[in-house]
């Protein structure tokens, strides 16, 4: 297969809709929730991803693609940006201590099956002095990270454009990279969500873990099977909702936040068809055969019970259903907690396919109220 | 010929009274002076005097909490030494940062703060995957992680307000994108569900003129106003407040047991 090829392969893969597909379907295979994921993960060889040579494998790959990028007329373009480098540093980084987590974490795995205590129990009583054994190792990281800072500076210029000027507007207008996720949503979600709701819900979120994690096992040693169901959903929403969402951010959003390719022109003229329906055009104006009725709460019925279905009654289903023995354990606030989180945090994925397989833009529209789901 | 009993410099120099009035306990060598080396520094004593093994390998915590704090004291030099030569005005801001990198000896200071920050949260990110993927965060740690988040939000609005300092094109609209979300709040913002319910009678409490977008910028567009107030809250009100909260972390840190570790 020659290189341009591979290019046109990758641009077609890197396509949301494609990519995210494929991350979020092996994503259960690489961190396996259950034991039916776990068996496929042992039988695929999956679980080798987190051996030394899958650690190495990754490395070369993720450098495979930004060398080629590197000598690709237009990747060059945004790989070389000076504020791009962080998120160069973020894909080696992440990859990198994810990997270790996992890899310490299935050795340990190994151990405490056979009854061993996690590879970071030592004796009690056999302590180590603080000086000189741990200062000498934070001087030791800062110095480095000091030198490494220095280098960094000395290469690589601040970026500095033109004069704030308000009458003209970039175009793409970016986020700060860190951002980049948030801005990302606003495809598949108004401003009130992607930018207040959804920001204030992951904050929450965070906090409220320790509070609904009644999983005493796996503190203070690197572990994934014991805890296998909440290292999946962390894993989850911080490598596919947001750093991945980042990603797709920086290399794959041009001109309008239209898609390109990472190898891809980015031309300013590519026209994307808008073809989005709200649900209640769908209801009444396609499957009625008639016009919107004047009523805003009438008009937006559907999307109202469907949305009411979705995050209160679904809880409930559940707790008396399939999620009975959860229920049981964690008890009424803890259930409904989590149940909310995780239902605001599924709506994202949820929302991006209905977009992109009904070209749905809203559940529920009222634009009069700025209110638009 | 010296004489095999004199002193030698260092020796003499540690039974000065000057030596001794600093570090009390002279150059640690003994077991019960390194302890002692550890609980005299004010600095030093964020630590405990002892520590479990696996706490002490790189490994264990990736150094990440660590370098947030040095990242953080890092910003805090390079920031105060931009201070002296940046002035937040729409008329000087842009073309004191072309100044610091052509008129300024050395004048790398921008770039060292710059590339810190983008680290800063990186690293800080990086500190909370550990925390998670050692559990660390389960009780007695609950607050603490708790304090980390809000840790966490302080960074990235540090990296936020510091972003529209340089007053480029690049500044103004990245903070044009990411605040123009708070024209969305519900209720507070103007183009925010349930905001037209906060009325009295005809009149609109929350409008263009008085929304949250409005008072985070100081004005209905990025301009003047938003340059100081982003000024203010960069280099004094975000970094007291995270002060704040990483003393409390820190010595939740202690109090909860320290070090986290397999029991
Ligand atoms: C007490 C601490 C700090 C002080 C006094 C300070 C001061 C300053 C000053 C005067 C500037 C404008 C100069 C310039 O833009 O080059 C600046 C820019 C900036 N600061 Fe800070 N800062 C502090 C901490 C931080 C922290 C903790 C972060 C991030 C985590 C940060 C992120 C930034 C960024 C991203 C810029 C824009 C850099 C640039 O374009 O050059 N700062 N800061
Ligand atoms: C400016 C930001 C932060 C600074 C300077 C900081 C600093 C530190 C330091 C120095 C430690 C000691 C152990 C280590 O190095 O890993 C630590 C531990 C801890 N941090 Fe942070 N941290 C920050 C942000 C966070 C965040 C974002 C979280 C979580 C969301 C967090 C949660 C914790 C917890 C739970 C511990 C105890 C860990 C244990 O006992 O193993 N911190 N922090």
């Amino acid at each position: 297969m020659n290189i341009t090829a591979l290019k046109s392969l990758i641009d077609a893969l890197s396509a949301p809709t494609i990519s995210f597909t494929i991350l979020t379907v092996i994503f259960p295979f690489i961190f396996p929730p259950s034991d039916w994921f776990e068996k496929i993960h042992r039988k695929s060889g999956l679980w080798r991803i987190w051996t030394k040579l899958g650690g190495v494998i990754g490395m070369i790959l993720i450098t495979a693609f930004f060398v080629i990028g590197y000598f690709d007329p237009y990747f060059n373009k945004t790989l070389t940006k000076a504020d791009n480098f962080p998120i160069v540093l973020m894909i080696y980084s992440m990859w990198f201590y994810i990997w270790l987590g996992m890899f310490k974490a299935y050795r340990n795995d190994i151990r405490l099956d056979q009854g061993l205590k996690p590879n970071e129990y030592n004796d009690p009583d056999d302590k180590v002095l603080v000086w000189p054994d741990l200062v000498y190792i934070e001087f030791i990281a800062l110095i480095l990270f000091q030198v490494f800072l220095i280098v960094w500076s000395i290469i690589v210029a601040a970026p500095i454009e033109e004069p704030a000027n308000p009458a003209a507007t970039p175009n793409p207008s970016k986020a700060p990279w860190y951002f980049l996720g948030l801005q990302e949503m606003l495809v598949y979600y108004d401003p009130w969500i992607a930018g207040v709701l959804l920001p204030t819900f992951i904050i929450v979120g965070l906090m409220a873990i320790p509070y609904v994690d009644i999983n005493k096992k796996g503190d203070g040693y690197y572990s994934f099977r014991e805890r296998r169901v909440g290292m999946f959903i962390f894993m989850y929403g911080w490598v596919v909702l947001w750093l991945f969402l980042i990603i797709i951010g920086t290399f794959f959003r041009g001109p309008n936040w239209n898609f390109f390719g990472p190898f891809e022109y980015w031309d300013i003229h590519k026209v994307e068809a808008l073809t989005n329906v709200n649900l209640s055009e769908l209801l009444w104006v396609k499957w009625f055969n008639q016009g919107l009725p004047s009523n805003i709460l009438i008009r937006e019925g559907l999307g109202f019970v469907i949305t009411g279905l979705y995050l209160f009654i679904l809880p409930v289903v559940l707790a008396k259903t399939y999620l009975k023995d959860m229920y049981a354990a964690y008890g009424p606030t803890r259930f409904v907690t989590i149940m909310m989180l995780g239902l605001v945090m599924l709506a994202l994925p949820i929302k991006m396919y209905l977009r992109w397989v009904f070209n749905l833009q809203y559940i529920i529209a009222i634009p009069e109220w700025f209110f638009n789901i | 010929m010296s004489d095999k009993n004199d002193k030698s410099l260092l020796e003499k120099m540690e039974e000065s009274q000057v030596w001794k009035s600093i570090i009390r306990s002279g150059i640690p060598r003994t077991r019960r002076q390194r302890m002692h080396a550890i609980l005299g520094s004010v600095f030093l004593h964020l630590h405990p005097a002892r520590l479990p093994k696996h706490a002490v390998k790189v490994g264990y915590t990736w150094c990440m909490g660590g370098l947030s704090f040095f990242l953080f004291v890092n910003l805090t030099i390079t920031g105060i030494l931009l201070m002296f030569y940046y002035r937040p005005t729409v008329e000087y801001a842009f073309t004191d940062i072309i100044d610091l990198s052509e008129q300024v000896p050395l004048g790398i200071m921008r770039e060292l703060h710059r590339w810190a920050a983008h680290s800063m949260v990186l690293i800080v990110w990086l500190h909370m995957v550990r925390v998670f993927m050692t559990g660390s965060y389960k009780p007695p740690r609950e607050f603490n992680w708790g304090i980390g988040v809000i840790l966490m939000v302080l960074t990235m609005l540090l990296s936020f307000t510091g972003y529209l300092l340089p007053w480029d094109q690049l500044a103004i609209w990245a903070v044009t994108v990411g605040s123009n979300m708070a024209r969305a709040t519900p209720f507070l913002g103007n183009e925010g569900p349930g905001a037209a319910l906060l009325a009295i009678g005809d009149i609109n409490l929350i409008h263009v003129g008085s929304d949250v977008r409005f008072a985070l910028l100081g004005g209905r567009f990025v301009g003047e106003a938003t340059l100081l107030r982003f000024y203010v809250l960069h280099c004094i009100a975000i970094p007291f407040v995270a002060m704040i909260f990483m003393a409390v972390h820190f010595w939740r840190i202690r109090k909860d047991g320290g070090i986290s570790g397999p029991l």
